[in-house]
């Protein structure tokens, strides 16, 4: 039976990842996502999991190591400043094929910035979260149930591909409440023989490790990667289109910024301007299906983030100069306005006429 | 008829160990092997090797093993003992990993009282990278990156970490040893065998410091390394237990704690309505 209920961001983040068989979640305290530890350190417990608070992020990432390598679904939460503290665990589960879900709740940056809501670790999710070539699967939830389906989702997406997942949310999606169904929670979890869990004389002793002494070896763990990463390239592209069959903008937004400019786009769609919304949903593998696709039908590309210009980048590398590709952007934990948005979208408009006449 | 009278524990692979020529590495691996056998526990337990000489911990040790990023092991470890409760996790470290880079997982997970048990090797340098100041080495001590002896006043002073962790109520048995003779040797086995069994019992957190050698980094035949560390080490990390919950009568480092703190509260009522007891004389 499904369940609607009305929940936080955060604790919805919290809630799935029980649901979905986490029972190992390791935080340290940070806003803003405060709530999810919390609900955690209420939940897991009674859950029959662990909730611990370690002494650092850098602990906290090292515990799931420990507990992934165990075979075990392990989790832990973050924002900004702390999910660089996490890079050389995230770098090491990666360079060890660990499984585990990693939550980002973005703050402004960068040093301590802020604590209001940002996107301006795009760049770190999805080029350089840790040292040494890797990825994560990078997912951006834009609303509160999506917050919880994509965490529900992660789980799997790790295991399957045995890497980690992470949730690039951030400070409004982990504040606001919203109307949630709840997903049933999973009762069968892959098994992985690959896991320490103790030989018990019925094979070879198990090993997870990222340390390859010959450089030959070494690239050919590279390799086995990045064929997989092709593998994710093209299966788990995902993207939400809004309005761009006819549309000759695309705004291009994920996350937070996504709902304002989806607000943006039905004003423009009002004054008769022919408008529509790409949301990338994977920001790693990045939809460049999606939007070379728009790139082919519509004659400009605006991308709206809340950052100095970052998943722009991708944008632009995915239309490949086919259109021109125009940003604005918020930093510092400011949300950009609808009105501002708009007019953004607006002056582009105006741009393509003058360029028709 | 032919009789074994010594062989490669049960508990070791077959991989030739790469440690250089008269380094304890070797001794000490073995110790740990031989306690897996002599408990049966090498399919239950999960080692966890450092960032250090003995990275390659786990081509050696016949167990489950996990490799972490320096210093990092006792959180990786924590995270292995809270997934799998039953199991025996034991981490390998050396002085920079477990003392430099990794204290503050080192302090945490011993005063969570966190199950398991560390290996802690002691030799006063780094070794892999070819032979640094570490936070164990000793005053006036020459190194690579300490070229006219350490100066602590400029470096600081070495840490003595068994004492240190003994302060704290998650420590169950907190213990130096050394492998120089063989008296020491099985000495060195009796602790690291108490500590896995602690740790099996569920006493608390449990680490062996074992005072070690680097003939390689310290510019000394191995014979006279040893001499070297009886001479300069054991005097500045005297061998002994510095806490053993279960000697003191204590089933586990709960009980102990609680008995401590009450002890400290009694005392405090004792000498009544003073605020410092230092201003007492304190006492030892």
């Amino acid at each position: 039976m499904t369940e609607k209920v009305l929940m936080k961001g955060n604790e919805a983040l919290a809630e799935a990842a029980i649901r979905a068989g986490c029972r190992f979640f390791f935080g340290y305290p940070i806003t803003p996502q405060t709530e999810l530890a919390a609900y955690m350190a209420k939940r897991m417990g009674k859950a029959g999991g662990v909730y611990l608070q370690a002494e650092s992020e850098i602990a906290a990432i090292n515990m799931v190591y420990g507990a992934s390598a165990a075979g075990k679904r392990a989790m832990t939460s973050s924002s900004s400043p702390g999910i660089s503290l996490k890079g050389e665990g995230i770098s090491y589960m990666a360079g060890a094929d660990l499984p585990g879900v990693i939550i980002n709740v973005q703050r402004g940056g960068p040093g301590l910035g802020g604590i209001q809501p940002s996107q301006s670790d795009y760049f770190q999710a999805t080029r350089a979260t840790g040292h040494g070539d890797f990825h994560l699967i990078v997912l951006a939830p834009s609303t509160v149930q999506e917050m919880t389906d994509y965490v529900f989702r992660a789980f799997d997406l790790a295991d399957e591909y045995r890497m980690p997942v992470m949730i690039l949310a951030d400070g409004m999606l982990g504040q606001m409440m919203e109307p949630v169904v709840l997903p049933e929670p999973k009762t069968e979890l892959p098994e992985k023989p690959w896991a320490v869990t103790g030989h018990r004389g019925e094979r070879p002793h198990n090993v997870v490790n990222s340390l390859y002494l010959k450089p030959e070896e070494l690239e050919d763990t590279n390799i086995e990667r990045f064929e997989r990463y092709e593998r994710i390239k093209a299966a788990e592209q995902r993207a939400e289109e809004y309005l761009v069959d006819d549309a000759d903008i695309v705004v291009v937004a994920f996350g937070a910024s996504s709902r304002i400019a989806r607000s943006a786009v039905n004003k423009a769609r009002e004054k008769g301007i022919k408008v529509g919304l790409i949301r990338p949903i994977t920001l790693w593998p990045f939809p460049v299906n999606a939007i070379g696709a728009a790139a082919d039908r519509a004659k400009a590309i605006l991308t709206v983030e809340m950052n100095m210009g970052q998943m722009v980048e991708d944008v632009r590398l995915a239309v490949c100069g086919r259109v021109p590709v125009e940003f604005f952007g918020r930093a510092g934990g400011i949300i950009p306005t609808p009105v501002e948005t708009l007019a953004a979208i607006e002056r582009i408009a105006a741009s393509l006429e003058g360029g028709a006449r | 008829m032919s009789k074994v009278v010594y062989k490669r524990p049960e508990a070791l692979t077959e991989a030739p160990f790469s440690y250089c020529p008269g380094c304890t590495h070797g001794i000490v691996h073995r110790l740990v092997a031989e306690t897996m056998d002599e408990l049966r526990i090498e399919g239950t337990t999960v080692g966890v090797a450092p960032v250090g000489c003995s990275v390659l911990a786990y081509e050696f040790f016949g167990c489950d093993m996990v490799q972490a990023a320096h210093g990092r092991a006792p959180a990786v470890a924590t995270g292995l003992k809270r997934a799998l409760p039953g199991n025996v996790v034991f981490a390998y470290q050396g002085d920079g990993d477990l003392a430099s880079i990794g204290m503050a997982e080192t302090v945490h997970a011993a005063t969570r009282g966190e199950k398991i048990t560390i290996i802690f090797i002691n030799n006063a340098i780094y070794g892999m990278t070819g032979g640094q100041l570490a936070p164990t080495s000793l005053p006036n001590q020459i190194t690579q990156t300490s070229p006219y002896g350490r100066d602590v006043n400029e470096a600081g002073f070495p840490i003595r970490v068994v004492e240190m962790l003994s302060t704290l109520d998650g420590v169950a048995l907190a213990q130096r040893v050394t492998v120089d003779t063989p008296k020491n040797v099985r000495a060195a086995k009796r602790a690291i065998k108490k500590a896995f069994e602690y740790q099996i019992e569920g006493v608390g957190y449990t680490i062996i410091e074992v005072v070690s050698t680097c003939p390689t980094n310290w510019g000394l035949s191995p014979s006279d390394a040893l001499q070297w560390m009886r001479d300069n080490m054991l005097p500045y990390y005297p061998l002994g237990v510095y806490k053993d919950v279960k000697a003191d009568g204590f089933a586990n480092v709960a009980e102990a704690a609680a008995a401590r703190a009450l002890a400290l509260a009694g005392g405090n009522v004792e000498k009544g309505d003073t605020a410092d007891p230092a201003a007492e004389g304190g006492e030892a």
